[in-house]
């Protein structure tokens, strides 16, 4: 990282701090410095606090491995949730996208990640077996498979469904197809294929 | 480079990797521009035009712009989309692990022709082949020959003198066969059994008809898959990551299903 040698070594290291952050540049990293450098002393200190208070606080649901500041979370504490629906999911953010949509009353498993097998990433790099432990329990009936209609995706919901078929649950993948407002004429075969597939009665 | 300022090639997307918000860097491999990566926008989104004919292991065509830095692709469009890879974990394991090997040996923009070709055979075989790894061991073999590093099978590499029909040392450091005599105290050399080396040979010369028409019995297969990555590993200076999947299925596949219930 080149930062200009006049800098002042604390100044240095929030550029450099700022830099690991995904999405963020050398260039950035020294605007939001120099913008924290002139800003009011609460306003850093607000920041500095919430960074903290976000690590210290948060942790993982023992249960759903969601990020959650209580343990077991609101979802898996709520008792209005239906318990015999399970969807499992890669990333906490795809929680908050199903929850938008207010049509999914059942419980969720955050798997943390995704098989990507070039990348060296496996099953035991996952949530599975705490997937597999929550279903010993016996109370889901059906697991929804809701990994991102990619090739990773994909295979992900391969291997679990490979794993997760011989316990008698009942394993149902989301289903694949036209998004609304979309042109028939750009979609991919693929897309296409089991958006006839899933066809539907007109009612 | 004399290439236009928008082009059209055929691509085969060897992998991906999240850029900025919504989209993408894909690697493609071309026929005429070897291996390319290229910015692709917007593709996470579930609306984008170009994000399904982008997918990893889809043989497409693509309008590229020249960028300062990476190309964009402008549009896409599906020739083969492999879809049984799709629906068979042991295929794709085999296909990802295949697009893997073709993107380490392929320096960015080292055109390839033939590597091109070699690639699309083996997505098509793996999408019917019985024997999916046979598959993966005629890549290798094709693979290491295209890139320079064919293995001398035909005679011992130390003292020249052609091999009898014994069984000998495969030498990953070395590259190649070492007869008994010059390969038993050779460091890194393993025993090479006289089928073993029959099959490397085919690998090597034969069509992958012929090769597919031979029954390994699976110690065979598996003696011939050791030395292959044994020397892989050699070339490449690193594992290829992929294969600790398709390991991993196929040791589960060896558990009884009901295994997890208990």
């Amino acid at each position: 990282m080149d930062v200009p040698p006049s800098a002042a070594a604390p100044v240095v290291r929030l550029i450099e701090e700022f830099h690991k952050l995904p999405g963020v540049g050398p260039k950035s990293a020294q605007r939001l410095t120099y913008y924290l450098l002139r800003a009011p002393q609460e306003e850093a200190r607000a920041l500095a606090q919430a960074i903290l208070e976000m690590k210290e606080k948060i942790t993982f649901c023992s249960i759903c491995q969601n990020v959650t500041d209580r343990d077991p979370c609101l979802i898996c504490a709520n008792s209005e949730r239906d318990p015999s629906l399970l969807c499992v999911v890669e990333e906490p953010l795809d929680i908050l996208a199903l929850e938008r949509t207010r049509s999914y009353n059942g419980l969720y498993h955050v798997l943390h990640g995704v098989i990507s097998p070039m990348d060296g990433v496996g099953p035991e790099h996952l949530k599975v077996a705490e997937l597999l432990e929550r279903l010993k329990g016996g109370s889901v009936q059906e697991v929804i498979l809701a990994t991102n209609p990619n090739l990773e995706g994909e295979a992900t919901a391969m291997y679990l469904g490979r794993l997760l078929r011989p316990l008698g649950v009942r394993v149902t993948r989301l289903a694949r197809g036209l998004p609304s407002g979309a042109d028939l004429e750009y979609a991919d075969d693929l897309t296409l294929t089991r958006a006839l597939e899933g066809r539907q009665e007109m009612d | 480079m004399t290439t236009p300022r928008i082009y059209k090639t055929e691509a085969i997307v060897l992998r991906q990797r999240k850029l900025g918000e919504a989209g993408k860097i894909v690697t493609l491999y071309t026929p005429n521009y070897g291996k390319l990566d290229a910015v692709a926008k917007g593709v996470r989104r579930p609306k984008s035009r170009l994000g399904g004919h982008l997918e990893v292991l889809t043989h497409t065509t693509v309008m590229l712009a020249q960028g300062r830095n990476l190309d964009t692709v402008t549009q896409a469009q599906t020739v083969e989309s492999f879809a049984p890879l799709r629906a068979d974990l042991h295929r794709l394991s085999r296909a990802l692990y295949a697009a893997e090997l073709v993107d380490r040996f392929s320096p960015e923009g080292a055109e390839s022709y033939h590597v091109f070709q070699l690639l699309l055979a083996t997505l098509r075989r793996l999408v019917a082949a019985s024997n999916v790894d046979t598959v993966l061991r005629h890549l290798e073999m094709q693979l290491l020959g295209l890139s320079g590093f064919q293995p001398q099978l035909a005679r011992c590499v130390n003292c020249e003198r052609a091999l009898a029909a014994v069984p000998s040392y495969f030498s990953p450091a070395v590259g190649g066969v070492l007869c008994p005599s010059c390969g038993l105290d050779a460091g890194g050399a393993r025993p090479l059994s006289l089928n073993a080396l029959k099959v490397m040979r085919l690998l090597q010369g034969g069509s992958f008809a012929e090769v597919s028409r031979v029954r390994m019995r699976a110690a065979l297969a598996q003696e011939v898959e050791m030395h292959l990555r044994a020397y892989l590993i050699h070339v490449l200076e690193r594992d290829v990551r992929s294969a600790a999947f398709i390991d991993r299925l196929r040791r589960e596949d060896l558990w009884e299903p009901a295994r997890v219930s208990s």
